[in-house]
């Protein structure tokens, strides 16, 4: 099973800042193993970051993202002590999903 | 091998990078680390390795809860600022992955031969001592470097590893001074630190364990010093040898009164 996320969220004058660290191989499928065979693409395809269960973010990625990626974004409306969700989806259909309290 | 792309955790960061083709290669990389430092992977090796810790393993079904890294059973906080050093139940100066691997063997009860299969990772096969490392440097962190040499095997051991930095030998002639010992030199597209000058050797020993983004991968001192016997063209320096350990205590001391910051973010 994939390593948890890494979530931090901090709420300063209405805003939250929520700041993501993923563990994940995203692998390209354009390199090539030590015996010359392609290595299959494997990364995260959707993002999704919920805050009490109300969707903030959703993007898509590829493969342009580097391995163990990290994501920072804003949003207003949070409140200390309330919930952040982060889900994150790969092209092999692996999921994972973390959750931490807004500080 | 395709080498990976630099660039692209900023455009998850949301971060453009910018066609700054004038400015030079070591103030793109000074500016990517910056913009990375918020956020350096090597805090998902820091939760893996403490975990690793609490997790009794090995056919003695213990934890390295009760590892003595040099201030006492179980004390982390710290503990790496003053490392290398003389531990009296091995009769042994060694650095912190010697340790470990100590505890490993004498503790969880491996062999060390099983302990040490895997002392560098790659991609999902992991090393535990990459995970352990980040956790317990990461408890040092504001630390200010203090290796005592306070046993004749320390100072022994600084000795041998002085004595190693400035041998010459190999296909290149190379010693570890030929490559650090002087200012403001590079070799490809790297800087090159002057190991042999106080601020140099404060910077680059408080600074490893390091992300390395080439790589992806969390590396400790022992691979760094590996990678230098490398491209110094000297045979493979073994892990834990006595070797290794006089290296790391000749450039861990010579870090004394700087303030440990690691893990760290490297190109
Ligand atoms: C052929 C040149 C060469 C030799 C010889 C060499 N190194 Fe290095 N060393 C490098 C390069 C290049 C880097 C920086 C690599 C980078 O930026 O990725 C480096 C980096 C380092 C660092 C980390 C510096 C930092 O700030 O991150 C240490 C410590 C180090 N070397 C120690 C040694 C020791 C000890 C030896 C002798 C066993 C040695 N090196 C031999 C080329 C060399």
């Amino acid at each position: 099973m994939a390593d948890p996320m890494r979530i931090r969220a901090a709420e300063r004058d209405g805003v939250v800042n929520v700041k993501i660290l993923m563990s994940h191989e995203m692998e390209t499928g354009q390199r090539k193993d030590a015996s010359g065979k392609i290595v299959p693409a494997h990364f995260i395809s959707k993002v999704t970051a919920t805050h009490q269960g109300k969707t903030v973010l959703s993007a898509q990625w590829g493969t342009a993202v580097a391995k163990n990626p990290f994501l920072e974004f804003n949003f207003k409306g949070g409140k200390k002590g309330e919930k952040i969700a982060v889900t994150w989806e790969d092209n092999k259909g692996e999921t994972r999903t973390d959750e931490t309290t807004i500080n | 091998m395709i080498p990976r792309r630099m660039a692209a955790t900023m455009l998850a960061a949301g971060v453009a990078l910018g066609a700054s083709a004038q400015s030079s290669p070591e103030a793109e990389i000074a500016k990517y680390r910056e913009a990375l430092a918020a956020g350096n992977p090597a805090e998902l090796w820091e939760a893996r390795g403490e975990d690793l810790w609490k997790q009794k393993r090995g056919p003695k079904n213990a934890s390295l809860e009760a590892c003595d890294l040099g201030k006492g059973a179980g004390v982390v906080k710290g503990a790496y600022a003053e490392m290398p050093r003389y531990f009296a139940d091995a009769d042994r100066v060694m650095d912190l992955e010697t340790r470990l691997a100590h505890c490993m063997v004498t503790l969880q009860g491996f062999r060390f031969e099983d302990a040490t299969k895997r002392v560098f990772g790659a991609g999902t096969n992991r090393s535990d001592f990459e995970s352990l490392a980040a956790w317990i440097t990461s408890e040092a962190r504001g630390t200010t470097m203090n290796v005592a040499l306070a046993h004749p095997k320390e100072r022994e051991a600084y000795q041998l590893g002085e004595k190693m930095f400035y041998f010459r030998g190999g296909p290149h002639d190379f010693a570890c001074a030929t490559c650090h010992g002087e200012s403001s030199k590079r070799i490809r597209l790297q800087d090159l630190p002057n190991l042999t000058e106080k601020a140099g050797a404060q910077l680059a020993y408080t600074t490893w364990p390091a992300y390395r983004v080439s790589q992806g991968e969390l590396r400790t001192f022992q691979w760094r010093l590996n990678d230098c016997y490398r491209q110094q063209r000297f045979p493979d320096l073994k892990f834990a040898s006595d070797a290794s350990i006089a290296l790391t205590t000749f450039l861990a001391r010579n870090a004394n009164g700087a303030a440990f910051n690691a893990p760290a973010i490297k190109r």
